[in-house]
């Protein structure tokens, strides 16, 4: 279970390490869309859009349904979710500590105006 | 006319990207002077007050850090009575008031980690990189710095249960 979640990660952070893919997923944010519509809004092949979409799908961000002539594209279920749960985490950790981390700095920052004072006395 | 009462100061914001499949960039704004940001990295007594959030619900239990170039740090992390975490490393760089580099050694295949402190207009931009060895490496170590608290609270759960 822990190694086919560090697995399905690693497909999705693959899969968004590319500018079109992440804006592919940013227009299915919006609504569905057929490979063509994707291919035309960015400019590209149709088989170029496929390759795209078919990395979004192996990493499970995007699933894809033809019916009859037409492949829709929708967002996945959960894993986009699963890649921003993870930096979230971590931002959460750096944001208390640097939090924290600022506190000391206005207490050094005092310190160093009350050492000020006492010297010119 | 009353006094204007000090209000606490607005937090700046803290931003976090990926920028490469090897590296992870922290940047956040601190309202001081480089010297003293930098001063509360490098002091050992002010460094271990911010390290560990209090949110974490872990204490620091024993530290040494010799902060100059070429010199290690060692850091024990205690939750309740449980064993304690240590992590420890090199300091490759120590440039005064704007550079800090550590490795970090716990693991084989640990990040390096390079602080930057950059000071505009009474402001300092602090800017943190990991950048680990391999791919597989931030992907192993993501888990374990991310998930810490959180699988110490799964662990409590077991033994709660047991």
């Amino acid at each position: 279970m822990v190694q086919y979640r560090v697995d399905a990660l690693d497909a999705s952070f693959a899969a968004l390490s590319d500018a079109t893919r992440r804006g592919v997923l940013e227009r299915l944010g919006r609504a569905d869309a057929s490979i063509t519509d994707l291919a035309e809004k960015f400019d590209m092949t149709l088989t170029g859009m496929k390759k795209h979409v078919g990395v979004l799908e192996q990493a499970g961000l995007v699933t894809t349904e033809k019916v009859g002539r037409v492949r829709t594209c929708k967002l996945g279920p959960h894993r986009l979710q699963e890649v921003a749960d993870w930096i979230d985490r971590y931002r959460q950790l750096w944001e208390s500590r640097f939090d924290e981390l600022d506190a000391v700095v206005e207490e050094l920052k005092r310190k160093e105006k009350s050492d000020a004072r006492d010297k010119r006395k | 006319m009353h006094a204007i009462r000090e209000s606490e100061p607005m937090k700046n914001p803290t931003h976090i990207e990926q920028t490469s499949d090897r590296e992870i960039v922290i940047t956040r704004t601190f309202n001081g002077p480089a010297r003293l940001v930098f001063e509360a990295w490098t002091k050992p007594e002010l460094f271990t007050r911010w390290w560990l959030p209090k949110s974490y619900g872990m204490a620091i239990v024993s530290y040494e850090m010799d902060i100059r170039t070429g010199g290690t740090y060692r850091l024990a992390l205690q939750r309740g009575t449980a064993e304690p975490m240590v992590f420890h490393g090199k300091y490759v760089e120590v440039t005064p008031p704007s550079r800090l580099v550590w490795t970090n050694e716990e693991s084989p295949d640990g990040p390096v980690t390079t602080v930057t402190f950059e000071e505009k207009a009474g402001k300092t931009v602090v800017v943190v990189h990991e950048l680990h060895p391999s791919k597989e490496a931030l992907d192993r170590n993501r888990g374990a710095e991310a998930g810490m608290p959180e699988s110490f609270e799964q662990l409590d759960e077991l033994l709660a249960q047991a």
